[in-house]
């Protein structure tokens, strides 16, 4: 099997989309100086550069994709989103309903974000999910290069708009992306380890912290599953309920901030559905009520680390 | 559907802003009833909306705003449907749900509205592109106001939109007013046009209170745009004469600078001149008074008898 960085996954899911499907545009801030081999195949009308105003190039991505295109625009990094703002939460998300279902708005925004490259809080912020709370709109933030490139390749096909979170520090991990097409629906968790004592839901890089977690876990008798959401939006609740009422206890992980983040929202929906199931509290980790240093180690201490996962679940695991 | 041809005759350009007035007199004594929601008419800028809508092709593609009103029925919107829309009923555009505010009807070009302002402009470049792209004939034509222009969608469109050779007719209705705030008190220049040439994008100024002045200025712009599948700005230069929000009793508004432009109302003017032509007679003038009258009346009747939504369309349309 090839082995792609997620940067180089991206890419390559860009460029199948774009030989399959001619209304398939990319643009955005340097995407055609950096990926200029897209340049070389498609030309530089369906690859372009544009001026650094975050506004305009979503604005422009919302009229195209209501008119006949596809556009996948690259913002580079998640706070420059607050200049496209209206753009993408009241001109595509809102503008298909009020509209009567006259538009739809199949475009990708693409936005790297995370700890990892000590860029610090107004290029490092996990805002996922200010979008998930935005009606109209979907939410996809892969932990691996196989994982990004089939997650891409669905949302460029998809029908609506969709924010792709890019984790900074999983961008040039390699791994290993099976060969042509393949894809994966927007919604569907993958549990890449199963276990029967305590569920870790995560997604993005603490999705890998889980992973070494759930090794320091079996190594004192505890079988941990983890969960990849994948897709914040539309969420799995079924496997999230479905891991849950099998193990009955669950650390909800993300590198986003604690206070209304995703983790919230899945502890709700599991004190709703399966509290139950619990044999012990909830727990979510998530990141401070702080914007990101970006000096390295307070940078590294606002992601939950695999100790404190394991050591949450230990504690759970003593109920 | 595709729109029907334009009518360009004066006489139709005179009722088509009859009209519209009458139109949005109804939603103002509606809404002073109790019967109707608050809208933002265009009362005083019939002209402007009728001038550039008859200069376009039936294939061009109009983005505007939540003051609507005149592009949409220039456009030869049904008044019935758009009523119902902004009463929130089944048979509207949008199936009650934009009301007054967003109005969009793609069976007649008429795409992507927003209430946001400015919003229009952001998107305006991207519908362009499409039409560039996917080797569509019609132009894009965007309207917006002097607020708009003010906004920091305004000028990253128009860079955006030079630097791509987009095909879009920019018209800023220049109504003097945004919202609550006079355009003096917002911007240092007397004229939006003035920014264009900062863009390389040339522009015109009109009268936007002569219906005639407007047709003839949009339609050498509109071929400008569509022979050179570039960008070009017109701005009509108009009064809102009514309020921001129905109902709204102007307090705000200089009485000398209201009564100076209603001096100029541009269908009063019109008419005159229409008569002084030869071009019209007042049994004329009556006839088409009464047809207006009876449209509109029968345009209210089918909306207060068209349903609200029904309940299920409270999360319908969300997602595609």
């Amino acid at each position: 099997m090839p082995t792609l960085t997620l940067y180089d996954a991206v890419g390559a899911a860009l460029t199948e989309e774009m030989r399959r499907d001619h209304n398939v545009i990319a643009f955005g801030e340097g995407i055609a100086t950096k990926r200029h081999e897209l340049v070389d195949e498609f030309g530089a009308l369906r690859i372009r550069n544009t001026p650094l105003a975050e506004g305009i190039i979503a604005g422009t991505a919302v009229g195209a994709a209501a008119t006949g295109l596809r556009p996948v625009v690259d913002l580079l990094f998640a706070p420059f989103l607050c200049y496209a703002m209206d753009e993408l939460v009241n001109s595509a998300g809102k503008l298909r309903y009020l509209s009567g279902g006259q538009f739809a708005f199949p475009l990708v925004t693409l936005a790297m974000t995370g700890a990892g490259w000590g860029v610090g809080a107004q290029h490092n912020h996990n805002v996922e999910a200010w979008f998930v709370h935005s009606p109209g709109l979907k939410v996809v933030m892969p932990s691996t290069p196989a994982d990004a490139k089939a997650l891409l390749k669905a949302a460029i096909r998809d029908e609506n708009p969709v924010l792709f979170f890019l984790d900074i520090g999983l961008l040039y991990q390699p791994g290993e992306v099976p060969a042509g097409e393949h894809l994966l629906p927007l919604g569907q968790a993958a549990i890449v380890r199963a276990g029967r004592d305590v569920t870790l839901v995560s997604y993005g890089k603490t999705v890998h912290h889980c992973q070494q977690a759930a090794d320091q876990l079996a190594s004192q008798g505890i079988a941990a599953e983890v969960i990849d959401l994948r897709s914040l939006k539309p969420l799995d609740e079924a496997a999230i309920l479905g891991s849950v009422r099998k193990t009955g206890r669950l650390v909800v992980v993300h590198e986003a901030n604690r206070l209304c983040g995703i983790g919230a929202e899945i502890a709700a929906l599991v004190a709703e559905q399966a509290f139950a199931d619990l044999k012990a509290p909830i727990v979510r980790l998530g990141g401070p009520d702080a914007p990101i240093a970006a000096s390295y180690p307070l940078e590294q201490a606002s992601v939950p680390s695999a100790e404190a996962i394991a050591e949450a679940a230990r504690r759970l695991c003593s109920h | 559907m595709t729109p029907k041809p334009p009518a360009k005759s004066p006489q139709h350009l005179l009722e088509q802003m009859l009209l519209i007035r009458a139109y949005e007199e109804a939603i103002v004594n509606g809404s002073a009833a109790g019967k109707m929601p608050g809208t933002c008419t265009s009362v005083g800028q019939e002209a402007a909306a009728v001038g550039v809508v008859n200069a376009l092709a039936a294939e061009d593609l109009i983005l505007t705003n939540h003051r609507s009103a005149g592009h949409l029925l220039a456009r030869g919107a049904d008044p019935g449907r758009l009523l119902a829309e902004v009463m929130g009923r089944r048979d509207g555009y949008c199936k009650g749900k934009s009301g007054s505010l967003h109005i969009s009807a793609k069976e007649l070009g008429v795409v992507l509205t927003s209430t946001i302002v400015g919003a229009e402009l952001s998107m305006a470049p991207g519908v362009a592109l499409s039409q560039s792209m996917l080797g569509r004939p019609g132009i894009v034509v965007c309207f917006f106001g002097d607020g708009a222009a003010c906004e920091g969608s305004f000028h990253e469109s128009l860079n955006l939109a030079a630097l791509w050779n987009l095909p879009i007719l920019y018209v800023c209705e220049n109504n003097q007013w945004q919202a609550f705030v006079h355009r003096r008190e917002a911007m240092r220049r007397e004229h939006v046009a003035e920014w264009a040439a900062g863009y390389g994008i040339p522009a015109r100024t009109v009268d936007g209170n002569d219906v005639f002045a407007v047709l003839e200025a949009a339609q050498a712009a509109a071929t400008q745009v569509r022979e050179s599948g570039r960008p070009y700005l017109l701005e009509t230069l108009t009064y809102r004469t009514r309020g921001h929000l129905e109902p709204d009793d102007q307090g705000y508004v200089d009485k000398a600078e209201l009564a100076h432009w209603l001096a100029r109302d541009p269908i009063a003017t019109s008419r005159a001149r229409l008569l002084a032509d030869g071009l019209l007679t007042q049994a004329q003038v009556a006839a088409m008074a009464d047809k207006v009258a009876s449209h509109i009346a029968v345009a209210q009747a089918f909306a207060e008898a068209s349903p609200f939504p029904a309940a299920e369309e409270l999360t319908r349309d969300v997602y595609a």
